[in-house]
């Protein structure tokens, strides 16, 4: 990660017979002490640092809990309630994960959202982008198979309803489904080869987030002007100001994520999911996880044909062209200038794609009938507007605002303009620190 | 770090600003997210309510013949387990395990409910081992290869009414009643936009208890006039899923004995039975909310040092 | 904060030591439950004390039960095996606890000791080696006792150690006669 300017200097002869065989503690003291990082970076910027905990304390946590777990579909929905009863601090450890799940999601949508507000995609940041990209559908495919693991009504009925968009592929279709259920229902074979990808994949997460880190650490942090670093003045070092800066926000994060594992356990999860699983009888209505509602409402909004495409096939392809358009973001966005701050167009277009997320993901929840199903044919043309249409012709024919010529020169204008015209001092106004 | 390259946007743009900068605008700052934040509520806001009231209206047209249940949404009780600091009602505990055991027990099981944690109830590990042996417990086999019955000890768990599903549906007029020991958290009637958003700073997690107290006291209601009710169920407009239910309504006045002088009525019944219930779904909700506390007070103590250490780290740094 | 505060070394140290020992504290408080889970889960500790029927067992005959995951040895013993047992002098014995559950832990390891008072003949025995946890076997070896296959431990009619490299006596568990034929174990 450093290349060839490292400031590491080993204090002790241990520290420098180290250093000439396996410069560890020189690659740790180059990426996360050293390391430069833009001095205005705001608490938007903490969510990689919570992402890294969350995604620690998934597999610290999931690890024990396989440790009680049984991967058999007669054992699994009692072993899942043994932790709850009968396991020390069991029930803490299954509340943490599950909610644990819905807080990784939590932080990743900021993460992703904070990316597109403030063009963190663009050149030279594409790769680090896709990486995230690769993370996020990871992410997805070990939280679907993670709530298939209780073995309860919505696991079996999610698993059914998710692996039964493959048997819409023309030809090979059904041929797919039962690779992946091992059998023609979901079942035993389901179960267990879930569980044992539900285990792998977490660490294929951790593998992708180091080379996440890695391409980070080439081309530098974005920051909320969008100018690149200019000169030493324009960073602080990563340890202490953003170690600091993240261990705050991180104890923030986790404040809201204690008080759902420990007052709010099963809010973000469904009742149905505390019956076990029965392959006769369908739940009156299927919701996926609360993470998975925008996609989910996509899917259903394609009632229609379109030519020689039906509706299920549809469906699914917008359902996947609507996270496989995340990955075109840096090439769909031909603006010039990275930040919103500084494209008052695109900064309204992108909070109204905020809304219509949300509005999707609440017509995720409701039954597809009567005018959710228009609804949900409007957000999702909204959707794939904002990527289409908004991102490249935004950046053709928006007038940006004036950018600073640094980001120090940024911070200077920001603290002289938070001091009401008072000479800018070494500390800023309380309401616009952070 | 290469702050030479990869900087061409801000390079051109540069060269076009003039030396007469305007202040420069702060979109990035806390009360600008905050007021979008706002503006997105509301927006979100008007839709949701917008829906909601057009759907309400298509609803509320054909009485008979509903087609969302519950047809009533569930009755809010208070519940001494509600809230940041709530507990169980130990006395209520016992009240509701004798209703399960006189009157749900006859047609519902409570597999995942082992008798020695009865003691959570209050009752001693006398009391406990005296409650197992009066059920007959179905074991072996032994050296004969025989199964055997056996009275209770305090590690079996509550015996199933029904050897089966099947049998239990077969008695039961073709719908096998649910097990009961995850009952209360296996129910809840959906709580709709914005109500689930309040939820969650009231901490509202009893729809369990309240969907089976307003259930069970719900057996009285007259179906309106018109409405077919199906034959050998019976209407109650809090089920949800459908205008009636297979189980007959299970309780009356006085029917089970209460030693405590609590009132022997079928609303009492159904609290206590509910409350029991929740405590059988949920036994470590008591440890869980006092260690929540702990843990927020911990968090807020350590966020404030942290903050105020990110506060000198900073000092002298503008950002 | 004001620029005085940040001139105070004193208060600066404080601060970053207290917040420093916070997350210490965290830290460890986080640990806990995930050490904690690995302990016996509830249901194991309940697990039920079982009852055996040794009615069938005539002098010379033993049978084994599992118990908490482990064989019991049940055993009607012959008046041999008793008198072996009771002549051997305490001085020999290599551990001279009694390792019984229902005796004071310092007690000594007298052939009574090993039994319950007025059932001498009935030896109840976990049927573990404490060298390292092997099955030993039964009536075998120099003393006509036990014998651990495993590492060569032996024991004596009373399950006393009496060579080899097991440190302990095969510990005596929890029982009781309910009636002449039964044993509860536990």
């Amino acid at each position: 990660m450093s290349e060839g300017h490292s400031t590491y200097t080993p204090k002790t002869g241990l520290g420098r017979w180290f250093d000439a065989r396996m410069p560890l503690p020189r690659l740790v003291y180059d990426s996360f002490v050293a390391y430069p990082v833009p001095r205005n970076l705001n608490y938007a910027w903490t969510f990689g640092g919570i992402l890294s905990i969350m995604l620690a304390a998934q597999i610290l946590t999931g690890i024990v809990l396989a440790m009680h777990y049984a991967a058999d579909s007669t054992l699994a929905f009692d072993s899942v309630e043994k932790i709850m009863r009968d396991v020390n601090s069991g029930w803490l450890l299954r509340y943490l994960h599950s909610n644990g799940a819905s807080f990784f999601f939590v932080a990743v949508y900021i993460h992703i959202f904070r990316g597109l507000y403030y063009g963190s995609y663009k050149a030279p940041r594409e790769l680090l982008w896709i990486l995230g990209c690769i993370i996020y559908l990871l992410m997805m495919a070990t939280g679907f198979m993670g709530y298939v693991l209780p073995w309860g009504q919505m696991s079996f009925w999610g698993a059914t309803v998710i692996t039964g968009f493959f048997s819409a592929i023309p030809l090979v279709g059904d041929w797919i489904q039962q690779l992946l259920l091992g059998g023609f229902a979901v079942d035993n074979p389901t179960l267990n080869r879930f569980f044992s990808l539900h285990y792998l994949l977490p660490f294929m997460i951790a593998g992708v987030v180091v080379l996440h880190v890695w391409a980070l650490h080439v081309v530098g942090q974005s920051n909320p002007t969008g100018i690149e670093v200019k000169s030493k003045t324009d960073t602080v070092a990563f340890t202490p100001y953003a170690t600091i800066k993240d261990a705050f926000g991180m104890i923030v994060f986790l404040f809201v994520f204690a008080y759902f594992v420990f007052y709010l356990p099963n809010f973000l999860g469904h009742p149905d999911n505390y019956i076990v699983a029965d392959p006769l009888k369908t739940p009156a209505h299927i919701v996926p996880e609360w993470y998975f509602l925008p996609f989910y409402a996509i899917l259903r909004a394609i009632t229609f044909n379109i030519g020689p495409i039906n509706s299920k096939l549809g469906g699914v392809l917008a359902m996947f062209g609507s996270i496989a358009m995340l990955f075109l973001v840096p090439w769909l966005d031909t603006s010039k200038v990275r930040s919103a701050v500084y494209r008052p167009w695109y900064k309204l277009v992108f909070w109204l794609f905020v809304a219509d997320a949300v509005l999707l993901g609440w017509l995720g929840s409701q039954p597809a009938e009567g005018s959710y199903v228009f609804m949900a044919q409007m957000a999702t043309l909204v959707y794939f507007a904002f990527f289409l249409v908004a991102l490249p012709v935004l950046g053709l024919i928006e007038t940006p605002r004036r950018l600073p010529n640094s980001i120090t020169e940024a911070v200077l204008e920001k603290n002289k303009g938070g001091g009401g015209g008072h000479p800018a001092g070494a500390t800023a106004a309380p309401e616009t620190k952070g | 770090m290469t702050p030479k390259s990869g900087d061409r946007f801000s390079d051109e743009i540069m060269l076009e600003t003039t030396t007469a900068r305007q202040r420069i605008s702060r979109g990035f700052g806390m009360k600008k997210i905050l007021t979008s934040l706002a503006l997105l509520g509301l927006v979100l806001t008007g839709t949701g309510a917008a829906t909601t009231g057009a759907i309400a209206q298509e609803e509320a047209h054909n009485e008979a013949a509903p087609t969302h249940f519950p047809i009533h949404e569930p009755k809010e009780m208070d519940w001494s387990f509600a809230g940041p600091f709530g507990t169980y009602d130990k006395a209520q505990l016992q009240r509701g395990l004798k209703v399960y055991k006189e009157v749900c027990a006859a047609c519902h099981s409570m597999k995942l409910v082992a008798f020695r944690t009865l003691e959570d109830l209050g009752y001693s590990e006398a009391q406990v081992k005296a409650l197992a042996a009066e059920y007959t417990i179905n074991d072996g086999p032994n050296d004969a290869g025989d199964m055997f019955d056996r009275p209770g000890i305090p590690s079996d768990h509550f015996p199933a009414p029904f050897p089966n599903e099947q049998a239990a549906a077969a008695a039961n007029g073709g719908a096998a009643p649910p097990d009961m020991s995850l009952l209360a958290k296996a129910r809840g009637v959906e709580r709709g936009f914005p109500r689930f958003v309040f939820d969650i700073f009231t901490q509202y997690a009893q729809g369990g208890p309240d969907y089976i107290h307003s259930l069970l006291t719900g057996y009285d209601e007259e179906p309106p006039a018109g409405m077919e009710i199906p034959e050998g169920t019976s209407y109650n407009p809090y089920f949800i899923a459908g205008v009636s239910l297979k189980m007959p309504n299970p309780l009356s006045d006085d029917q089970v004995t209460y030693d405590d002088g609590s009132p022997q009525t079928v609303d009492q019944y159904s609290r206590d039975v509910s409350a029991f219930l929740m405590w059988a779904a949920e036994p470590h909700l008591e440890d869980r909310k006092k260690t929540g506390f702990r843990v927020l007070v911990f968090l807020s103590l350590f966020g404030a040092l942290v903050y105020l250490t990110k506060r000198k780290v900073w000092a002298g740094v503008a950002h | 904060m004001s620029a005085t505060d940040i001139q105070d070394p004193n208060r600066r140290d404080f601060l970053y030591v207290a917040t420093g020992m916070a997350a210490v504290v965290g830290a460890g408080a986080v640990a806990w439950p995930f050490i904690d889970q690995m302990r016996p889960d509830a249901s194991t500790l309940a697990l039920a004390s079982i009852e055996v029927d040794v009615s069938s067992l005539e002098p010379g005959m033993s049978l084994v039960v599992k118990w908490r995951g482990k064989p019991v040895v049940v055993r009607n013993r012959t008046e041999k095996e008793m008198k072996d047992g009771e002549a051997v002098n305490l001085a020999q014995l290599k551990d001279p606890l009694a390792r019984n559950a229902n005796l004071p832990a310092d007690a000594p390891a007298t052939d009574a000791n090993r039994t319950m008072p007025g059932k001498e003949a009935w030896m109840v025995m976990v049927q573990v080696c404490t060298h390292l946890g092997c099955i030993p076997l039964g009536q075998e070896g120099e003393f006509g006792g036990w014998f651990c296959p495993c590492h060569g431990s032996v024991y004596d009619t009373a399950g006393r150690v009496r060579g080899g490299p097991a440190p302990e006596n095969m510990s005596v568990p929890v029982f009781q006669f309910i009636s002449d034929t039964k044993i509860r174990i536990g």
